[in-house]
């Protein structure tokens, strides 16, 4: 179970991406958090990865601190950022044991598990190839494979789809929910995707400007707007602000982002 | 303690292993960065050879700079090892590595080792062309180990120098920029093209504080005059500036991504 009690981060300079954000993730639940760029969506994440820390509150996953146990937190969890992070000069096979040998899986698993983990990702014609030669769509398969080679409790994936097309987008989900049906692994989606969120989340929480604004399940939200509200009339009803009007993000997210749409 | 050093031991190696996988793949760059070397040896090496304007005792020209070159061309392949970590870092493989339950430490020193595996295929490289040239080089097996020792320690250190740099500066156009300004005072305020003898008290007190004259030197010793007198200090001032970039690179690599 992730737990986040009231955490605030603000950056040197100032900026502050998260004001006392709090929730609660189920074990085996698909939780999506929603919000436009730059809605502070990535700095929890990175906060829950133990990448950087609060500046103050706490959070917590299986009730190890993500900031007091992180080495312990470091090998519970799985996670794919949402810049591409396979290494283009290794075929698909080396990307998965890279991590299998850096997470310590055991040398009588380590082919199996690559195997298994190539497999459900159909991957595995592909595995002698050098992943630059790979489609965006396998690049982001591969990263899931990846992140599954250690057998993690919990999986966060930073924007699995962004810069993918349709039905790339919808083989990753395919393969994201399997992954919860197959491996009983707690998953934490960050996603600006409305559509996607409301189709495949177990329960979303949308996030504005750094303010945690509602969480529930996507049948709830909509309840809660009107009878045949879209998920774009929840957001606004919520947050008062009209989402693809909302124009966050830094110079260094925009550039990051048209360069994934390239993938 | 031992299973933390084992474990360490061998997060360090995958590490080094991927990079070598990497080089195995493409080995075009070992090639494309074998010219500048040829070009000093060939050029510079062989005009001032022939004109005698530098005091180098009873050894040439040629001999004397070959170590030089040597140092050069492993200082100009770790000091620019850190733009790969801006790179890697503006992807998402910093982060996916951070994540990972590996120390920090370990990262840095897996990365900065790796350099030399490209630095150990450069020094065939120059060692060919050497060969070709007519330098006389020592062929002892104990004086070579000792050589190749060296340079996977200089490696080491400029490359851990090199992620140190890229942890403070963040981007590719700053570290580029600073790069370039570390780079031309190491290489030329040092002993690699001429004996410090010769230069004014101000540069031969940057070049006694200058890791790369002692990677000079013990090269030189090693390769060229079999002069061991001076390597036990050569030897111990590269391990504690190595130690003293890792150490550094480390702590940098905390705030990273931040």
């Amino acid at each position: 179970m992730i737990k986040v009690e009231d955490i605030t981060k603000v950056y040197k300079g100032g900026v502050t991406a998260l004001k006392s954000v709090s929730l609660t993730v189920a074990t085996n639940e698909v939780f999506g958090l929603l919000g436009p760029n730059g809605a502070g969506k990535t700095t929890l994440m990175k906060i829950l990865t133990t990448q950087i820390a609060p500046t103050s509150g706490a959070a917590f996953i299986d009730n190890f601190n993500v900031v007091k146990n992180a080495g312990k937190i470091r090998g519970m969890i799985g996670y794919v950022p949402q810049d591409v992070s396979v290494q283009r000069d290794l075929n698909g096979y080396e990307n998965l044991l890279f991590y299998a040998k850096l997470y310590g899986v055991p040398k009588k698993e380590v082919k199996k598990r690559i195997v298994s983990a190539l497999n459900l990702m159909e991957l595995r014609g592909r595995a002698k190839d050098l992943v630059k030669y790979y489609s965006g769509g396998m690049m982001r398969r591969l990263e899931l494979a990846e992140s599954l080679v250690s057998h993690p409790k919990v999986l966060f994936l930073d924007e699995p789809t962004i810069g993918l097309d349709p039905h790339a987008r919808k083989k990753v989900w395919e393969k994201i929910l399997k992954l919860r049906t197959d491996h009983k692994i707690t998953i934490f989606i960050n996603t600006h995707y409305m559509n996607e969120a409301e189709e495949y989340c177990d329960r979303i929480a949308i996030i504005n400007s750094g303010k945690l604004v509602i969480t529930g399940t996507p049948e709830n939200l909509r309840k809660q707007v009107g009878s045949d509200a879209t998920m774009d009339d929840v957001f606004i009803h919520f947050t008062g602000e009209k989402f693809e009007e909302l124009d966050g993000g830094s110079f260094r997210e925009a550039v990051k982002t048209r360069h994934r749409m390239r993938r | 303690m031992l299973k933390y050093l084992l474990n360490y031991i061998s997060k360090v190696s995958v590490i080094v292993e991927m990079e070598a996988r990497k080089l195995y793949h493409d080995q075009t760059e070992i090639l494309t960065r074998a010219i500048q070397p040829a070009l000093w040896l060939i050029i510079f090496g062989e005009v001032f050879t022939r004109n005698r304007v530098i005091p180098t005792g009873n050894i040439s020209y040629l001999d004397y700079i070959t170590p030089g070159i040597l140092a050069q061309s492993i200082l100009f392949i770790a000091i620019f090892y850190g733009i790969m970590i801006v790179w890697e870092r503006d992807f998402g493989l910093i982060s996916k590595l951070v994540v990972s339950p590996t120390p920090r430490s370990a990262i840095v020193l897996g990365k900065a080792l790796s350099s030399s595996i490209k630095c150990i295929a450069q020094t065939i490289v120059v060692l060919i062309i050497a060969f070709l040239l007519k330098v006389h080089i020592i062929l002892n097996p104990l004086y070579l180990l000792g050589a190749l020792i060296i340079i996977v320690l200089s490696a080491t250190c400029f490359s851990a120098l090199s992620i140190f740099i890229a942890t403070v500066m963040k981007t590719r156009e700053r570290f580029m920029g600073i790069g370039q300004i570390i780079t031309m005072p190491l290489f030329f305020a040092s002993n690699a093209l001429y004996p410090i003898s010769m230069m004014p008290d101000w540069i031969k007190l940057i070049s006694t504080i200058n890791p790369v004259t002692y990677v000079v030197n013990a090269l030189r010793s090693l390769l060229i005059t079999g002069d061991l007198t001076l390597i036990a200090l050569d030897f111990t001032v590269l391990v504690l500036s190595t130690i003293l970039f890792v150490v550094l690179a480390s702590i940098g690599f905390r705030t990273i991504l931040e």
